[in-house]
């Protein structure tokens, strides 16, 4: 028995997950939660019960993060120093911003975000000449300049956070409040969902394509900010000073990148189907896959989002639903991705027909996203065109 | 096949249900793009009667409460139920069957499947593979063969099968709690003539029964406005192009309503100090509400939607504009009161519609600059005896327009048209008084040769140039003055137009400018001794004032109205527009929207597998076969990864 025993074990038995964790990992999460308690032990006076929740809450959440997927271990610190010493740079006060050569070329919040939007333009050409040129090496710097664009513009956010408390106490807020802010979002999510799969199934060749969506949100950024002076940091109209905020708007971004990205796989899956690039992408399989993967997630998340806004609309406008433009909007885009989940699932409906709807998908998610801002009137009138 | 099984067929049927989905996202289209509850005096204009009528009809104008929309959502329940109804049994049998019965044929029909032989004795082999199974989450269940080969029946994740309960039972019960606090209760008591909606705008305790809400109605989303120092026990449901009456079983008073700004101008919060009035409760209590910190009691939810006017108190300095009167009369008035005055021999009647505090307005001429707040305005109209009226906001404060100071009122004759602006220059202490004076003096005709005669004093300094021309002179300002008090520049365009031949009256044009902007000074003059002031003396300041002046004067004769009221004093009562919801479905969507999310991330990220080993002691072989209810890559890889490992094992 016993030596049977030692077979097993020295077989490829799967070990539980906590025994997968390494040092690293511990030490890293120990980090994390230290750090938590430190800003607790130095701030709790100023804290109510949901700053502390939220608090510890990101402790965790982040070291679970890290565990499952180890990229994290390195961004997540690195995002908490740089942030952490820039806004040491300031010392209170907003002028440094335009003065003090760091941040006002480096890590200062505007001037992250500008290279975020230039990292993020670099790695979609970069991803593209690795694609026709075959080249793992340049494929190589393409992710790694995905990775510094998300460090950059975590950076850019977590020092935005602090420039608004700087404006004035009272108008200092998360910064998810406005389209310039969303679509910082947007795109940070987008690449980090992107780069996960881009781990996780081994492939780099479809950074390009992804990168194309995210690079069209920086040219949006962009022109918010030059042709419509948008990037300024503006005070919470009173239905927007919720914790719901904190939670809704994330989960909601969840859901766009995770169906932006899917469209774009998707738009990858059509081609090579097509017969174009079919050698240099990875194949239809795969890309079904990731395409399945990335819409279940984003249907999931989408799907709290909603509900987390239903609550929010609860407290906020007094009741659950109101048919407004956004809610409607969402309501359409989550039906048709029900739709769609319900063709794969149980009709087991495959290949290019469901590409194509994914790739619609993408249409109607941008409108529920943008559209809505755009022409239509409603409760959600944060950040108007 | 009989049609009701065919019936039940359908409607529990996927593609129904895609179907539905699909009618029901393209219905939730429309009403977002169709401006949903406007008043309906906004759709004729916009559409014009037919189509108006044509779109009632459809009910487009409530889309989400029409009766086909509510149809498409029962469907949808329906659908959903059989569907439920139908599959549950069969996901619950999956749940718990091992499929240990399976057979060695039917084994080996799998797609994935492999035979291993293996060289040690079948019962070491049993314990390695049973812990192969436990060690990888499967949970197993074993039966002997008539041949002496055991099976091993062995299955993961069967729990994604109730993700798929979860999840339908999950849109069953939210669109029953949504249809609960819809308004089909309403909508049928309306179908059988209980109720009607009333159009009429009369005081709440006029309207009728069949249009009261009684204090039981389960569920509502009605509204009340309550200004400062009032209480009120019912509220108001909008429907259509009326309103229902809703009774409440207590008093809502409202001590005070505030609106905090940010240091920037923008609001940061709007507060209400509630008293509720229970004849259950010993004493009423007090509860402060804001946006997104409602009350709630006795099951009513009492929201801060939104604020208005609740009848400012407002004093008035009227100045006759085109008389030559330079005294105001004083008139008092307050928001949402009719106020009949007469100016010579004609009755007018004013309506105070809306006043406002704080006006945040952005100013700089590039709309570069920041915005601030420009002070109070107020909106009203001015209603003549054939019932005509026009609208009319005017701003307490001067504003300040491209460095110079204006005291501005917006014009129109129709809620459609922008306004226009009328831009009065306020003299130099910031006052009216300055330009009326002025105005006074040039439109009192008797003046006029006064005016004239100083002019030529100043403009002709030479006697022999008096001697000759002075009276010639002093007629033809005189004439100017009087087409001037007649109708300002346009007057004098048309004149030019009648007697100045084509090409010499662009010059024409420029010295009467020229003549009215020096006779204005003289105007200014006078008008400033009659008053007993210090004379102005002729700097850049005077005269950009006056011609500001003339240019305003000439405007008062469109103005429409015939005295600018200038706003001087006023007592600001505001109202607070209260939300007040009874939802018992609400816990209901709750209940449902927490199983959605359970059975969406079972369904997604628990995958059912099953595995099969079939111990044949007597060729000395396993039998390995998998399958899983949904077979994508990672089943495949799966599979892969088993059958290596299982290699390993068995071949070792
Ligand atoms: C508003 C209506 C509906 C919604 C929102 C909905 C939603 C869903 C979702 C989210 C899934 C899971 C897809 C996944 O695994 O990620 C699913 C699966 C499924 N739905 Fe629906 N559904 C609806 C109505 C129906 C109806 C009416 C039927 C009737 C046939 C149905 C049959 C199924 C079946 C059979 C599955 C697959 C279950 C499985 O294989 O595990 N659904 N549905």
């Amino acid at each position: 028995m016993m030596k049977t025993q030692k077979i097993v074990n020295s077989n490829d038995e799967p070990q539980p997950f906590l025994k997968q964790l390494s040092v690293v990992d511990w030490l890293y999460a120990f980090a994390l939660m230290a750090a938590a308690a430190f800003a607790f032990s130095k701030y709790s006076q100023f804290m109510d019960i949901y700053e502390t929740t939220f608090l510890f809450g990101a402790g965790i959440t982040f070291s679970l993060l890290g565990w499952f997927w180890k990229s994290m271990r390195y961004l997540v610190p690195s995002v908490a120093v740089i942030s952490l010493f820039s806004i040491s740079l300031y010392q209170g006060d907003l002028e440094l911003a335009n003065q003090a050569f760091l941040l006002k070329y480096l890590i200062g919040s505007q001037t992250a975000i500008m290279w975020m939007n230039v990292l993020f333009v670099l790695s979609a050409l970069t991803y593209w000449f690795a694609l026709f040129k075959r080249s793992a090496f340049t494929a190589k710097v393409a992710t790694t300049l995905v990775w510094s664009a998300v460090l950059m513009g975590f950076v850019g956010l977590m020092v935005r956070w602090y420039e608004s408390y700087l404006i004035a106490p009272d108008v200092g807020h998360i910064p998810l409040s406005n389209l310039y802010e969303v679509f910082i979002l947007f795109c940070l999510i987008t690449s980090l969902m992107y780069l996960y799969y881009e781990h996780r199934y081994e492939t780099k060749q479809l950074g390009g394509f992804v990168m194309l969506v995210v690079s069209a949100a920086v040219g949006f950024i962009l022109w918010y900010t030059f042709s419509r002076h948008a990037n300024g940091i503006q005070p919470l109209v009173p239905a927007l000073q919720s914790y719901w905020m904190k939670i809704h708007v994330p989960a909601n971004f969840v859901g766009y990148g995770a169906f932006s990205l899917a469209a774009m796989v998707a738009s990858a899956y059509l081609l090579s189907n097509k017969g174009v690039m079919t050698a240099s992408l990875p194949s239809l399989e795969v890309l079904d896959d990731l395409m399945y993967k990335a819409i279940s997630v984003g249907f999931a998340f989408f799907t709290i989002a909603t509900i987390l806004g239903a609550v929010w609309a609860a407290e906020a406008w007094g009741g659950y639903w109101s048919w407004d433009a956004k809610e409607t909007w969402a309501l359409i885009v989550w039906l048709n991705y029900a739709a769609w989940l319900h063709l794969r699932l149980v009709k087991g409906l495959r290949g290019p027909m469901l590409a194509w709807w994914a790739l619609i998908g993408l249409l109607v998610t941008s409108f529920a996203f943008l559209g809505v801002n755009m022409f239509l009137s409603g409760l959600h009138s944060y950040g108007t065109l | 096949m009989t049609s009701s099984k065919r019936l039940y067929e359908l409607l529990s049927s996927m593609r129904f249900a895609v179907s539905v989905l699909t009618v029901l996202g393209i219905a939730s289209i429309i009403g977002t793009v169709l401006k949903q509850n406007e008043p309906y005096a906004n759709y004729i204009i916009q559409f014009g009667q037919f189509w108006f009528d044509f779109f009632e009809m459809l009910g487009l104008y409530d889309v989400y409460h029409s009766a086909w929309f509510l149809l498409i959502l029962i469907f949808l329940v329906v659908s959903t139920s059989l569907c439920i109804y139908r599959n549950t049994p069969l996901m619950l049998k999956e749940l718990k069957a091992y499929r240990e019965n399976a057979t060695e044929k039917s084994l080996r029909a799998f797609s994935h499947q492999h035979e291993y032989a293996y060289a040690k004795n079948a019962d070491e082999i049993r314990p390695l593979l049973t812990q192969f199974l436990v060690a990888r989450g499967f949970r197993f269940r074993s039966v002997q063969q008539k041949d002496g080969s055991e099976l091993i029946a062995a299955k993961a994740g069967s729990y994604q099968r109730l993700g798929y309960i979860f999840t339908h039972l999950a849109i069953v019960i939210i669109c029953i709690g949504g249809l609960m606090d819809g308004n089909v209760p309403l909508k049928l008591q309306e179908f059988f003539g209980q109720k009607k909606v009333e159009v009429r705008d009369i005081p709440a305790n006029q309207v009728p029964k069949v249009s009261r809400l009684s204090v039981k109605n389960l569920s509502f989303r009605a509204n009340m406005t309550l200004p400062e120092g009032a209480t009120a026990d019912v509220a108001f449901q909008r429907v259509r192009d009326g309103y229902m009456v809703q009774e409440l079983p207590f008093g809502i008073g409202l001590t005070d309503f505030r609106i905090e700004h940010y240091p920037t101008g923008q609001p940061k919060s709007f507060e209400s100090d509630l008293v509720i009035y229970d004849p259950d409760l010993k004493a009423p209590f007090k509860h402060t509400i804001s946006v997104n910190h409602p009350l709630i009691y006795k099951g009513i939810a009492i929201y801060q939607s939104d604020f208005q006017d609740g009848g400012s108190t407002l004093q008035f300095s009227a100045w006759n504009i085109l008389g030559n009167e330079d005294k105001p009369k004083s008139i008092s008035g307050a928001i949402f009161k009719k106020v009949p005055f007469d100016e010579g021999n004609a009755q007018y009647q004013l309506e105070f519609n809306d006043f406002r505090k704080f006006n945040i307005l952005n100013l700089s001429p590039d709309g570069k600059g920041k915005p601030h707040n420009v002070g109070a305005n107020v909106t009203f109209k001015v209603r003549d005896a054939s019932g005509q009226a026009n609208e009319y906001v005017n701003y307490m404060q001067p504003l300040q327009l491209d460095g110079k100071y204006y005291f501005v009122s917006g014009m129109r004759s129709s809620p459609q048209e922008e306004f226009k602006y009328l831009r009065i220059p306020a003299d130099p202490d910031l006052q009216l008084q300055g330009f009326m004076r002025l105005k006074s003096v040039l439109f009192d005709k008797s003046l006029h040769a006064q005016i004239a005669h100083r002019f030529a004093e100043k403009a002709l300094n030479s006697d022999a140039a008096r001697a000759a021309t002075q009276n010639k002179f002093e007629t033809s300002v005189v004439q100017l003055l009087g087409v001037f008090a007649d109708g300002g520049y346009a007057a004098i365009a048309k004149m030019i137009e009648t007697s100045v031949p084509q090409d010499q009256r662009e010059k024409a044009a420029q010295t009467y400018i020229k003549i009215m902007t020096s006779a204005a000074f003289e105007a200014y003059q006078m008008a400033q001794e009659r008053a007993g002031i210090k004379s102005a003396q002729a700097d850049e300041h005077t005269s950009s004032f006056l011609q500001d002046s003339l240019n305003a004067m000439s405007d008062l004769f469109y103005y429409g109205a015939p005295v600018y009221l200038e706003l001087t004093k006023f007592e600001q009562r505001e109202a607070s527009g209260l939300q007040l919801t009874r939802s018992p479905g609400k816990n209901l969507v709750y209940l449902g929207s927490v199983l959605l999310v359970l059975g969406i991330f079972s369904m997604i990220y628990i995958r059912e597998r099953r595995i099969w080993l079939l111990l044949k002691p007597t060729s000395k072989t396993v039998l390995f076969a998998m399958s899983a209810n949904r077979k994508n890559r990672d089943f495949e890889m799966e599979f892969e990864r088993y059958q290596s490992q299982l290699n390993n094992l068995l071949e070792s």
